[in-house]
C-alpha cells in the first residue's frame, strides 16, 4: 500500500510523463507535416497570435532580432504557406528529426515551456548527398487550446550561420 | 599567380556586349585576375558599417574579396583594416565574428598587434639565456600586416589596397552617390541582425541580377501578385558612368496588372491577398522618389531599400563558382517598437528565406549549373538595342549588365 504524499508524488510525475508524451507526438506531427509539405497544417499548429522566427545563434546571442523568416501571428505563417505555391526553388525533399525534449516548465499564464534539439536534412534531387541543412535548437511556449497543444511561440535558433544558398521551407 | 592568361584564349565573341561568354564566370584564371585587379585593385570595397563598432577596442572580421581582415576602432577613434594574418606564419589570428579588444594576440606563438593593426609583441625575440630568438636586425615596425586605406560615408565603412583610388564621392559618381545618400540619410543606424549564407554561383552574376530589371515582374511571383512591382509602374534603371555602379529603383502602386501584362507572366495568380495586411505597407521616410531602390556598388555591396526592409549585403567571393554573402540588417536609431516591428516582418522579403531572396539565390544557382554542365558555352544579354550600355528606361533592358562589362572588360584587360 502507498501513503497518500507518495500518490501525489507519482501523480506529478504520471502528469508530467503524460505531457512530455504529449508535446513528443506534437512534434512529431511538426515534422510530418513539414516533410510532407503540408504548409497550412503546418500554420494551423500555431495559435492566433503565434510567434515564429528562425534566428541564427550570432543573431540571438547578440540580442538581434533579425531572422530568416519572421512571424508576429498565425496570418504571417498562412501568408508564408501560400506564398509558397508560387515561389521557385529546386524541387527538394526535407526530412526534419527532433529529439532532446525538456519540458523546461510553466509560464505565468499556463503557457508550457519546452525546448528540443532539431536537425534539417535536405536532398536535392541531382546530387547524391542528403545534407544537412540546418541544426539548431527549438525554444517553445505551448498553449492548450480546448483539448489541444498549440505553439503560442517556436523560435528555431540555428547554429550553422552561413545557410547553404536558400532556405526554402520553414524549420 | 599559378595560372596564366593567354589573351587568345580569352576571346570575346564578336567584341559584341550582348554575348557573354561563359569563361568569364566559370574560369580559375579569370577568377584570381578579379582578385587582383579588381578586389585588391583601385576600388572600395565595403568592410563595415560604424554602427558594428562604435567604441574603441570593438572590431569585426570581414574580407575584401576572399582576402580576411579585421576592421577595427583604435582609442583615438580613427577606423582601421589590415589584414587577418599572422605575419609570423600567416595564422588567421583573429576568429571571432565580432567583440572588443585591447589588442590581437595571434593564438599560435602570441605575436600581438593593436588594433591598428601594428605588430607591438614577439615573445622570447631576444631568445633565452642568450640563444635562439629573433635575428638581431628584426625590426617589428617593418614586419605589419597589409594596413588597408580606410574612408567612411554617412557610417559605411570601407577599405582598398589601393593608395590611389579616387574619393569615394568620385568613385560612386553625382548619381549613385545621391541614391546612397537618399538610404543613408544622417540617421544613425541601429543593427538588427545578419544573415550568411553560401551561393554556388559567380559573384558577378548577383551584381547582374540587380541590374536586371527584366526579371523582377517574371521570377518574383509574389511581388506581382501582391502589387509592388507592376510592369507600367514608375522605375528606372540607372548605371553610373563608368557602368560599373547601378540602381534599380521603382515606386509602388496600386494599380492593377493589365490583361496584357497577365498574359506575359505565367507566375501571376488572381486574388490572392494577405493575411497580414501591414505586411506591404510603405510608410514614408525617405526623401526619393522611389519607394525600394537596390544600388550595386562595385565590387561587393548591394544597398537594400526594399520600401522598409534595409540592408547592405557584402559579397565574398570564394572561388570562380561561389561567394559568400553577408547581409547586415539595420533601422535607425529613433524608430520605436512598432517601426522595428515593421522593418523584421517587411524582412520576410529578403534574405536566403526571403519570397525575393529566396528566389534570386536559386535563380543564380541554375544559371551557375547550365554553365558549368556545357563546355565553351555563351549566353546573351541582348534586350534593349536602342541602349548599347548605360541606364535604361524601361524594365525591359540588360543595357546596365553591358555598362558592367565594358568596365569590367577595361579593368581586366580581356
Amino acid at each position: 500500500m502507498l501513503d497518500s504524499p507518495n500518490n501525489a508524488v507519482n501523480d506529478r510525475r504520471i502528469e508530467a510523463l503524460l505531457l512530455h508524451r504529449e508535446i513528443e507526438e506534437f512534434n512529431n506531427a511538426y515534422a510530418a507535416a513539414l516533410d510532407e509539405s503540408r504548409l497550412v497544417d503546418w500554420a494551423e499548429m500555431f495559435t492566433d497570435d503565434g510567434f515564429y522566427v528562425v534566428i541564427s545563434r550570432e543573431n540571438a546571442d547578440r540580442n538581434m532580432p533579425v531572422g530568416l523568416i519572421y512571424c508576429e501571428n498565425k496570418g504571417m505563417l498562412l501568408d508564408r504557406a501560400n506564398a509558397m505555391k508560387t515561389e521557385m526553388f529546386a524541387p527538394r525533399y526535407l526530412r526534419h528529426i527532433i529529439g532532446n525534449l525538456q519540458v523546461l516548465g510553466e509560464e505565468q499564464n499556463g503557457d508550457i515551456r519546452a525546448r528540443a534539439n532539431y536537425v534539417v536534412i535536405q536532398v536535392l534531387f541531382d546530387r547524391p548527398d542528403a545534407k544537412m541543412h540546418q541544426v539548431g535548437v527549438y525554444y517553445d511556449k505551448f498553449r492548450r487550446v480546448g483539448d489541444r497543444l498549440k505553439l503560442a511561440e517556436r523560435r528555431c535558433v540555428y547554429d550553422n550561420l552561413l545557410v547553404d544558398n536558400a532556405l526554402c521551407l520553414p524549420v | 599567380m599559378a595560372l596564366q592568361i593567354k589573351n587568345d584564349n580569352y576571346v570575346w565573341p564578336d567584341d559584341d556586349l550582348s554575348i557573354i561568354p561563359d569563361w568569364v564566370y566559370t574560369d580559375p584564371a579569370v577568377y584570381e585576375r578579379e582578385i587582383e585587379r579588381i578586389f585588391h585593385g583601385p576600388t572600395w570595397n565595403y568592410v563595415a558599417l560604424e554602427a558594428e563598432i562604435p567604441n574603441s577596442g570593438d572590431y569585426i572580421r570581414s574580407n575584401v574579396g576572399p582576402t580576411p581582415i579585421v576592421v577595427a576602432r583604435a582609442r583615438d577613434g580613427s577606423i582601421n583594416a589590415f589584414e587577418n594574418r599572422c605575419v609570423h606564419r600567416a595564422a588567421e589570428f583573429c576568429r571571432e565574428l565580432s567583440g572588443t579588444a585591447n589588442e590581437f594576440v595571434c593564438p599560435y606563438h602570441q605575436w600581438t598587434y593593436d588594433l591598428k593593426g601594428s605588430l607591438i609583441g614577439v615573445p622570447f625575440r631576444r631568445g633565452v639565456n642568450g640563444k635562439g630568438g629573433m635575428p638581431a636586425d628584426f625590426k617589428m615596425q617593418e614586419h605589419n600586416p597589409r594596413k588597408l586605406a580606410v574612408t567612411s560615408h554617412r557610417g559605411v565603412v570601407f577599405a582598398s589596397y589601393s593608395d590611389n583610388v579616387e574619393s569615394f564621392a568620385d568613385y560612386l559618381g553625382p548619381e549613385v552617390l545621391s541614391e546612397f545618400e537618399a538610404t543613408f540619410d544622417g540617421r544613425q543606424l541601429r543593427v538588427l541582425g545578419h544573415y550568411r549564407h553560401s551561393l554556388p554561383g559567380n559573384w558577378k552574376l548577383y551584381h547582374e541580377n540587380l541590374k536586371d530589371p527584366y526579371h523582377a515582374t517574371l521570377l518574383h511571383s509574389f511581388l506581382v501578385n501582391f502589387g509592388l512591382l507592376v510592369v507600367g509602374n514608375r522605375s528606372q534603371m540607372l548605371a553610373d558612368k563608368s557602368g560599373r555602379h547601378g540602381v534599380m529603383a521603382s515606386a509602388k502602386s496600386d494599380k492593377a496588372v493589365s490583361g496584357d501584362a497577365k498574359k506575359e507572366m505565367r507566375a501571376f495568380k488572381e486574388g490572392l491577398s494577405l493575411n497580414e495586411k501591414r505586411f506591404m505597407n510603405f510608410i514614408e521616410e525617405f526623401d526619393s522618389p522611389w519607394s525600394v531602390t537596390m544600388s550595386t556598388i562595385w565590387p561587393n555591396l548591394i544597398v537594400q531599400r526594399e520600401m522598409n526592409t534595409l540592408g547592405v549585403r557584402q559579397i565574398v567571393p570564394t572561388g570562380p563558382n561561389e561567394f559568400i554573402m553577408k547581409w547586415t540588417m539595420f533601422g535607425f536609431e529613433g524608430d520605436d517598437e512598432e517601426m522595428t516591428r515593421h522593418r523584421l516582418r517587411q524582412g520576410n522579403l529578403m534574405g536566403p528565406a526571403g519570397f525575393l531572396g529566396l528566389e534570386d539565390n536559386e535563380a543564380i544557382k541554375f544559371v551557375q549549373d547550365g554553365m558549368l554542365g556545357v563546355p565553351n558555352g555563351r549566353h546573351l544579354v541582348k534586350l534593349d538595342p536602342a541602349h548599347k550600355t548605360g541606364t535604361a528606361d524601361t524594365l525591359i533592358s540588360e543595357s546596365v549588365i553591358r555598362a558592367m562589362y565594358l568596365h569590367w572588360r577595361e579593368a581586366m584587360d580581356l
